[in-house]
């Protein structure tokens, strides 16, 4: 299904997408926020750690860390 | 509004994001000569300055001579705070920190390579009202990544003067420290109340109401009212946990109007941050202008192989194994000098006086008692010396992006990995540094098991112990076995250290796994000057311990050690000797006698001359009475009885008494030990030639004849201090961060019980496997 949401973590690798939605706890959402994590910001997700966990993402510039299970619930479509 | 006051010192507060440079703008702003204390109640890190004034700073304004007092706060990413850090900041720039005067200027300083998240906190902290400078750091960076910013330009769009800046190199400072001295002392007019963020019009009233309510509350005020009223609406955190400061009637206005923006569908929670970042996104369009939007800067390069998958695990452990071989290779050469100047004061100071207990106290209580400390500073200097490397280069956060994984297994994450490498070094900066950790229960977790990893103050115990007890020999052809049990002392306090966070994870301070929000900012090259002064910093704490605390305890202990004396021993042991020389001289008496002693003394001080053995055998007499008789009055002494009474608890772990008395001195400070050693071993020995503690130890018997410091006891002695928390100044620091005695004590007990159960283990399991 194209346009669809997908969760951040499915994309590969060095790729980028444009957030379409924040399914994470009502009292995280605010501060992945003001992170600059915002619908229709556009995210990289440039790695994953040697354990698979944590990920690393590129947000607005600047490179951000977040636990696979809290990134997985930031979804986004292609841009 | 109000104009600042003349004559009173112009205070001025510095801001910004973590990571922004910020910390190198304060130490360029006061020239490294801060002041670092702490806030009341909290263990947030107080650090303000003066002004400099710098012969390149040109303009020579008339108020050059007026101190301008700056205060470096601590890093914030937005005034919704999250942690005890950022509620500091918060705290002090709503002037809610009663010790803290209201700043007189607020100088912001931003990131210019991560523009957009950092003008979030910047117009913020601008809307509060306070006459504001921008200081925009990361030049360099920001073009090397490909972009150019226009500060005029940002000085229009932000409404407040903007310095660009390449702090650590200096360049911009001068043009900083004369508008930060300009506008604090001249009486800034405050900026006109100005606002980032559109909001939908229901929530424009109900700011208008709220606000309308805080300027009835509060006439008198430092910040904007629209500021606040917009920070109680939108975050849900800052009623409920200042309730006592707002009061009910506020609290009651606020939860309404919510009510009413959730019937017109206004999501107050997030509408203000999506409109704050549409601004902020505008104004870094506007003054932005990319060269080359798609270079790889070099930490995207560096991190390619840092945090690689085999790579980065590799480059990890080897950072890691070159930090503790480092610190034990490099440190051996000033450690040997030191020694030896301690040896040489030692017998300096006890040649020159005449023996007694003055001379005693002075060379086994202070010289030797300090000196066997002080003898750990290199070690720990270049502990420091490698943490501060780690932090300043932007390594630490990546260590923590490495060991998420594996702290997550026991409950905590990431960011508990710094303060538990920092303990390495000193659990007391390890538990400050937890106050970046957002969840309560975690913070606590981290803070209950970082003085479980082996601190410096251990490793003269175990340096000591192994070289008594552990044969310098290899194992598997390649591995120094002494090495290898060094580094086993280490992983079984990490060991330790993880069981227990996830003991307590699991069952007292159970709770949701955090989020993770960690930051990996770009790679900097650390500056020598405040590497080598964070080194100094640190150290310096080490050195006053040396002198105060410690030293303290030495002299203590060396009265415990000597007093009550007794006649009856003394006398006994004054008549054995006399008998013992009436049979080599049988003609001397009284002074005639003393003198034939001494010359027998002198003459065997230099081995060249060839006395008869009947001579050699009664010094050689006179030296075992000498030692049974310093046995026999440390037994009667304070120390002795006191080791004595303990000696039941402890004859299970396989210590006697003597071990008794370190451990009781100890019990403030881990390494006292080694200089409770040295007063107890060394008494009344100062008037001989000095013996290497080290060999004292290995010379001691017990009562069966058989070698007290047996490579069995060593390890379980080493293992007790593995665990033990012996260490006031960690429970004073535990206390002052947990507020209350509660945490402390249970701290202090849970690791004695660990300590003497595994130690117990350790010796009756290794009696039972035949070991030594």
């Amino acid at each position: 299904m194209p346009g669809a949401s997908q969760p951040l973590t499915d994309l590969a690798a060095g790729s980028k997408a444009v957030v379409a939605a924040l399914k994470v706890a009502p009292e995280h959402k605010p501060r992945l926020m003001e992170m600059g994590i915002l619908v229709g910001t556009v995210v990289e997700l440039v790695r994953f750690a040697p354990m698979g966990d944590p990920v690393e993402i590129k947000v607005r510039g600047y490179h951000l860390s977040l636990r696979r299970s809290d990134a997985a619930l930031v979804f986004v479509k292609p841009s | 509004m109000s104009e600042i006051k003349a004559g009173s010192v112009p205070y001025v507060a510095l801001t910004g994001n973590p990571n922004s440079g910020k910390t190198t703008v304060f130490n360029a702003l006061t020239g490294l000569r801060a002041r670092v204390g702490n806030y009341a109640g909290v263990t947030v890190e107080r650090k303000e300055g003066r002004l400099i004034w710098e012969k390149g700073d040109s303009a020579v304004s008339p108020t050059r001579d007026t101190p301008v007092i700056i205060l470096d706060l601590p890093g914030t990413y937005s005034l919704s705070p999250q942690s005890i850090d950022e509620q500091v900041s918060r705290d002090i720039l709503f002037h809610r920190v009663a010790e803290v005067p209201a700043p007189s200027l607020v100088v912001i300083v931003l990131d210019g390579s991560n523009l957009q998240r950092n003008l979030y906190y910047a117009t913020q902290v601008i809307e509060l009202g306070y006459p504001t400078l921008v200081a925009l750091n990361m030049m360099d960076v920001a073009r090397n990544n490909g972009h150019e910013i226009n500060p005029e330009e940002l000085s229009q769009a932000l409404g407040v003067p903007v310095v660009p800046l390449v702090a650590n190199e200096g360049q911009g400072m001068p043009e900083l420290r004369r508008r930060i001295r300009d506008m604090a002392t001249r009486g800034t007019k405050r900026t006109l109340p100005r606002t980032f963020c559109e909001l939908p019009i229901p929530f424009g009233v109900e700011i208008e109401a709220v606000s309308a309510l805080l300027r009835k509350n509060t006439p008198q005020r430092q910040t904007s009212a629209d500021a606040e009223a917009l920070l109680l609406l939108s975050d849900e955190k800052v009623l409920s946990k200042n309730t006592a400061h707002y009061g009910a009637d506020l609290e009651k206005v606020v939860l309404q109007a919510r009510q009413r923006l959730e019937a017109a569908a206004v999501e107050w929670r997030s509408v203000a941050i999506e409109a704050r970042y549409a601004r902020v996104a505008a104004i870094d369009q506007a003054v932005t202008t990319w060269v080359d939007p798609n270079r790889e800067s070099f930490s995207d390069k560096a991190d390619r192989i840092v945090t690689h998958k085999w790579w980065g695990s590799l480059i990890f452990v080897a950072i890691m194994f070159l930090m503790f071989e480092g610190i034990f290779w490099f440190a051996g050469y000033p450690m040997d000098w030191i020694n030896a100047g301690v040896a040489w004061l030692a017998d300096k100071v006890s040649s020159s006086m005449p023996p007694g207990d003055l001379n005693s106290l002075l060379t086994s209580g202070v010289i030797k008692g300090v000196g066997a400390v002080v003898v750990f500073l290199p070690q720990i200097c270049l502990l420091f010396l490698f943490i501060a490397l780690l932090e300043d280069s932007g390594y630490m956060a990546r260590a923590a992006f490495l060991m998420d994984r594996l702290m997550s297994r026991v409950g905590l994450h990431g960011k508990s990995f710094i303060p538990m490498l920092s303990s390495f070094a000193c659990a007391i900066p390890g538990i400050m540094a937890t106050r970046t950790i957002e969840s309560p229960k975690d913070r606590l977790a981290t803070i209950l098991v970082a003085p479980l990893m082996s601190c410096s103050a251990r490793l003269p115990v175990y340096t000591l112990l192994i070289g008594v007890c552990i044969p310098a020999i290899n194992v598997l052809g390649i591995f120094g076995l002494q090495g290898l049990t060094m580094l086993s002392m280490y992983l079984l306090g990490i060991v330790g250290a993880m069981a227990m966070a996830w003991l307590f994870k699991a069952t007292l301070l159970k709770g949701e796994p955090p989020m993770l929000i960690l930051e990996l900012p770009p790679y900097k090259r650390p500056v020598p000057k405040v590497i080598l002064r964070h080194m100094w910093d640190r150290s310096r704490m080490f050195i006053k311990r040396a002198g105060t605390v410690i030293l303290g305890i030495n002299i203590l202990l060396w009265f415990l050690a000597t007093y009550p004396k007794s006649p009856e021993i003394s006398a006994k042991f004054e008549s054995d000797r006399s008998v013992a020389a009436a049979t080599v001289f049988p003609a001397l008496q009284g002074a005639a006698m003393d003198k034939a002693l001494a010359d027998l003394q002198a003459k065997f001080a230099q081995p060249q001359v060839v006395t008869n053995s009947a001579e050699a055998a009664l010094l050689g007499m006179f030296g075992g009475m000498e030692k049974q008789k310093q046995g026999e009055m440390l037994r009667h002494s304070f120390a002795g009885r006191m080791g004595l009474l303990l000696e039941p608890l402890i004859k299970p772990l396989g210590f006697d008494w003597k071990i008794g008395i370190g451990i009781i001195g100890s019990f403030a400070a881990r390494e006292v030990f080694v200089s409770t050693m040295s007063t107890v071993y060394n008494l009344g020995e100062s008037d001989e030639v000095t013996k290497d503690l080290e060999d004292t130890l290995r010379d001691q018997k017990r009562e069966d004849g058989s070698t007290l410091y047996t490579p069995l006891l060593g390890v379980t002695l080493m293992v007790f201090y593995v665990f033990a928390l012996q260490c006031v100044s960690t429970v004073a620091v535990v206390r002052r961060e947990t507020n209350s005695w509660k945490w402390p004590i249970f701290q202090w007990a849970y690791m004695l019980v660990l300590a003497w159960g595994l130690a117990f283990v350790t010796f009756q399991g290794g009696k039972l496997l035949g070991l030594q």
